[in-house]
């Protein structure tokens, strides 16, 4: 039994030629951390909380179901297959006060900047931080620098200018929440993202 | 009184614009490109190679041999399959407050994401849509597919 709302919008499609049909699946997220998706239109709207959870809309009917791999991968092989390298985060420590590494990080440093070579097309972002010894401003002023030093290791190291950023965030995204004037070597650090 | 008022609002609104999306901002970089490849911009069609950048008013196009991957400035990966036209309508990301907000487009094909910082810190100023839907997210990643939609 067809109803005669769908009948028409089949006719319409017919005659446009471009019967929109669409699909959302949700997939499961890489860290594992629950995630979800609304699909709204200007009728109704849809939660998506389930890995390969979706929703189809097309003319005649919305609705959901439970996709599967299987289907994904039949779907959408090609997108997914194109999928960027996952964008890495490393974490450079300081001694107290100044822009010099800890021996550990000196070593870390290496290897990121092997990394940067080897990814096509890389970009860098240096963000850099602080403990929350000394005033706010001196802070922001520290955390950039030492952002900018980790810049200008990985220039003369041969990282291409062009592919680098640097910022500086001060003492006001601490790795750990302290006291304020509390010495905490975790916190001074500097964050490089690649991607 | 009136004019303070008035001078408040300029202020208001020089930073309101100071802040507004401007066509031509970068917003990524393509990372993977396979077949025919091309991003749109102004009305020219440039061949989309891997370490082109995407600005913010590209459209990306892929061919029916072709599929394309973007990592944006604030690590949302895209990826599309063949015959797809992804818009890059909004991006703004503001890289020392870790700020911004973001819209795309798929009007047509495939299209793969896994969201990045925006999505994570404010996740109701990210949307993506399709020619009928609106999609919210809440740090994910996701497929979309629009059948016969629109070519423009």
């Amino acid at each position: 039994m067809i109803r005669p709302g769908s009948l028409a919008g089949i006719a319409a499609c017919l005659l446009l030629g471009a019967c929109a049909s669409e699909r959302v699946v949700l997939l499961p997220s890489a860290d594992g951390h629950r995630s979800a998706v609304v699909v709204r239109d200007q009728q109704s709207e849809l939660l998506l909380d389930q890995p390969y959870a979706a929703a189809v809309r097309r003319v005649g009917g919305n609705g959901s179901y439970q996709s599967s791999p299987e289907e994904v991968n039949e779907r959408f092989s090609a997108a997914l297959a194109a999928q960027p390298p996952r964008p890495i985060g490393y974490v450079l420590y300081f001694e107290p006060g100044g822009e010099l590494l800890t021996p550990a990080s000196k070593a870390e440093f290496d290897k990121i900047r092997k990394e940067i070579a080897e990814r096509a097309a890389s970009e860098v972002m240096v963000i850099g931080h602080t403990d929350r010894v000394g005033s706010l401003p001196s802070n922001d002023e520290l955390s950039k620098r030492r952002a900018e030093g980790i810049r200008e290791l990985l220039i003369q190291s041969g990282v291409p200018a062009e592919k680098l950023e640097a910022v500086g965030r001060g003492e006001r995204d601490p790795l750990l929440a302290t006291e304020d004037e509390v010495d905490e070597p975790k916190n001074r650090r500097v964050e490089i993202n690649l991607r | 009184m009136i004019r303070s008022y008035r001078l408040l609002l300029c202020a208001f609104l020089a930073a309101f614009s100071a802040f507004s999306v401007h066509a031509g901002e970068l917003a990524g970089m393509v990372k993977t490109s396979k077949g025919q490849v091309t991003v749109e911009r102004h009305g020219q069609k440039l061949v989309a190679v891997v370490g082109t950048p995407v600005e913010v008013g590209d459209k990306v196009r892929t061919s029916s041999d072709g599929a394309v991957g973007v990592t944006l400035r604030d690590n949302t990966l895209l990826s599309a399959g063949p015959n797809s036209l992804i818009v890059i309508e909004k991006f703004v990301f503001d890289n020392k407050t870790q700020d911004g907000s973001m819209s795309i487009g798929i009007r047509k094909g495939t299209l793969s994401v896994a969201t990045g910082k925006i999505a994570k810190r404010t996740p109701e100023s990210v949307d993506f849509h399709t020619p009928t839907s609106v999609l919210g997210v809440r740090g994910t990643e996701f497929v979309i597919e629009v059948g016969e939609g629109r070519d423009d």
